[in-house]
């Protein structure tokens, strides 16, 4: 396994740049990611973040800019870099006509780590796909071909993993297993990893920090906590009489806006925090709160950003 | 580079595609043969009865060597679209898969997978000329038997029939050589697309057109000849005449070798600065 200091980053990107015709893909990015961290890399379709990691996998060459990996230079050492790395890109796309095991084997061999049979069932058996090995591709359905996408990207037991929207198409039991793999790879075997998706609540649930793109630009850089914490949610409290929640809550000492009422529905923009204080106000008022729901859309952070 | 080589063959050995050429090549040969056999001697007669009025024509003259240098004709355009059904997708049906992103995403550099898979190309090639000489000499002479070879072009020459393997065997080498030229040529063209069938398609115009070019005998065309890669593949059939002209084959050959060069040079170069977007 690569050493690197503990206080260097694992990804550096520093004014990274790339165009096509004359559409600016990723325009002067810069960003880091640390060791430990599950990186949310996030941004609307057609933001710029599969370009981005297409060029941190040396798949395309930028325009201009640095990209270190593991304290290297990936120019200079693509091979090297390459090693320690593992990748899921957009779709998972296979040689069809082979069967999974074959196609692992075949990737372990371009890795140049044994095909070691064991091995590539238990990362089989990982991603619930044991029982299918001997399937060809072309048989797999979306869900089945996303797993072994990810699997692909485990076999050489990397360090740093770069996931694009692995969870893309999958049904919410699917999407729930994908994350669940993604925090198990991060807190038990250590793993880094870049997610990339375009689904802030994903994000949200399992990243660490994260980074929003758009159009290719950074817009923001930070603690995925510290970030939304900072940002208007639509809250919605169910309660018994919405007028007079409503009519309390404008007497009281918050700072709230677009209240929006209906007959037992209470919708307000308000920061995280004050939420679980807007709670005990609206009960202390003799308000009886049946529920509450936080939502955002990446559109609305992208309008409480910009 | 073993390891790539190895890799690219056994992609090309477990698709169903790479196996419609073998049987392409048997079929052609049997299907050519078994009409041979059965009208090959009266279309024999038609095809010599001016010669036969002026000659004595003695022995049997349709004979196994008779077919394989007929069926060596199909080196003109037949067996070169049957390789470049294989070789002319090895760069384009990744692209076209999705699979460079598998691939390139590893510790696998873009040079040594450029060369494995022009290895493998050749490879492939190799098997099947080696499947297109056995069967039709080995089926010509099984069902025709042996005897002298009569070869008809530009002059009339009757090889002895003790004369006559080695010809063969370096018209074949030179065909084979003339092959790998084609595949290669279909491999660049293979390295810049996205889908399967264009550089099949471009790789057989490019071809047919030039084989029509090199063909008819304007004065336009005569100065563009020399340039043309197909004035070069026919070179095989100087082995049938009966002092095959070496140092002209040669020079041939040398051209062929060159393309070659050039083809995977360029592909090289191409396939090291392209952006996998697929």
């Amino acid at each position: 396994m690569h050493r690197f200091p503990p206080a260097e980053p694992i990804v550096k990107v520093s004014n990274l740049s790339k165009h096509f015709a004359d559409i600016m893909a990723v325009d002067n990015l810069s960003f880091q990611v640390m060791e430990g961290d599950i990186y949310g890399f996030l941004g609307p379709n057609g933001s710029g973040k599969s370009t981005s990691i297409r060029l941190m996998l040396s798949l395309m060459r930028p325009d201009k800019g640095r990209l270190e990996i593991f304290g290297m230079p990936l120019k200079q050492n693509r091979m090297k870099i390459l090693k320690n790395v593992g990748a899921f890109i957009e779709k998972p796309d296979f040689y069809e006509y082979l069967s999974a095991h074959k196609n692992l084997e075949l990737l372990c061999r371009y890795s140049g780590i044994p095909a070691d049979a064991g091995r590539i069932m238990e990362i089989l058996e990982l991603v619930g796909l044991k029982d299918r090995a001997s399937y060809k591709v072309k048989t797999y359905s979306k869900g089945m071909k996303q797993r072994l996408g990810i699997a692909q990207s485990l076999l050489h037991d990397p360090e740093l993993l770069i996931l694009d929207e692995p969870a893309s198409g999958l049904d919410p039991s699917g999407n729930r297993d994908i994350r669940e793999l993604v925090k198990y790879l991060n807190r038990e075997k250590g793993k880094t990893i870049i997610l990339s998706s375009h689904n802030l609540s994903e994000i949200e649930m399992i990243a660490t920090r994260m980074l929003i793109i758009n159009k290719g630009k950074k817009l923001v850089e930070g603690s995925v906590k510290e970030l939304l914490a900072e940002q208007s949610y639509l809250t919605s409290f169910m309660v018994d009489d919405a007028t007079r929640a409503s009519k309390a809550l404008e007497q009281g000492p918050f700072e709230v806006s677009r209240l929006l009422v209906s007959d037992k529905l209470l919708q307000l923009h308000c920061t995280r925090e004050i939420i679980p204080d807007i709670n005990a106000y609206l009960i202390s008022a003799g308000i009886r709160v049946e529920s509450i729901k936080i939502e955002q859309t990446l559109e609305e952070f992208f309008l409480n950003m910009t | 580079m073993r390891k790539l080589v190895g890799i690219e063959l056994y992609k090309i050995f477990t698709r169903k595609r790479s196996y419609i050429a073998f049987i392409a090549v048997l079929l052609i040969i049997l299907i050519a043969q078994a009409a041979m056999l059965w009208e090959g001697e009266s279309m024999y007669a038609y095809l010599t009865k001016n010669l036969s009025d002026a000659f004595y024509m003695q022995g049997k003259l349709v004979n196994g060597y008779l077919m394989t240098y007929l069926v060596l004709n199909f080196l003109w355009v037949h067996i070169p679209l049957l390789i470049v059904i294989v070789t002319g997708d090895l760069f384009s049906g990744e692209a076209q898969g999705g699979t460079f992103r598998l691939v390139l995403s590893r510790p696998v550099s873009r040079g040594g997978l450029v060369s494995a898979k022009f290895i493998a190309g050749m490879v492939y090639t190799f098997v099947l000329m080696m499947l297109f000489a056995v069967s039709s000499l080995g089926l010509g002479l099984l069902l025709f038997g042996q005897g002298d070879l009569i070869v008809i072009f530009d002059t009339i020459s009757i090889f002895p029939e003790a004369d006559v393997l080695w010809r063969f065997l370096a018209a074949f080498a030179y065909g084979l050589l003339g092959m790998v030229t084609v595949a290669s040529l279909s491999m660049l063209l293979s390295s810049m697309a996205s889908n399967s069938l264009g550089p099949i398609l471009s790789t057989m115009a490019i071809i047919i057109l030039f084989t029509m070019i090199s063909t008819f005998d304007f004065n336009f065309f005569r100065y563009l000849k020399p340039f043309l890669l197909t004035s070069y593949l026919d070179a095989w059939q100087m082995f049938f005449s009966f002092d095959p002209d070496i140092s002209l084959i040669l020079k041939n050959a040398g051209v062929l070798l060159l393309h070659c060069g050039i083809f995977y040079t360029a592909t090289l170069l191409y396939f090291k600065r392209k952006d996998i977007l697929t």
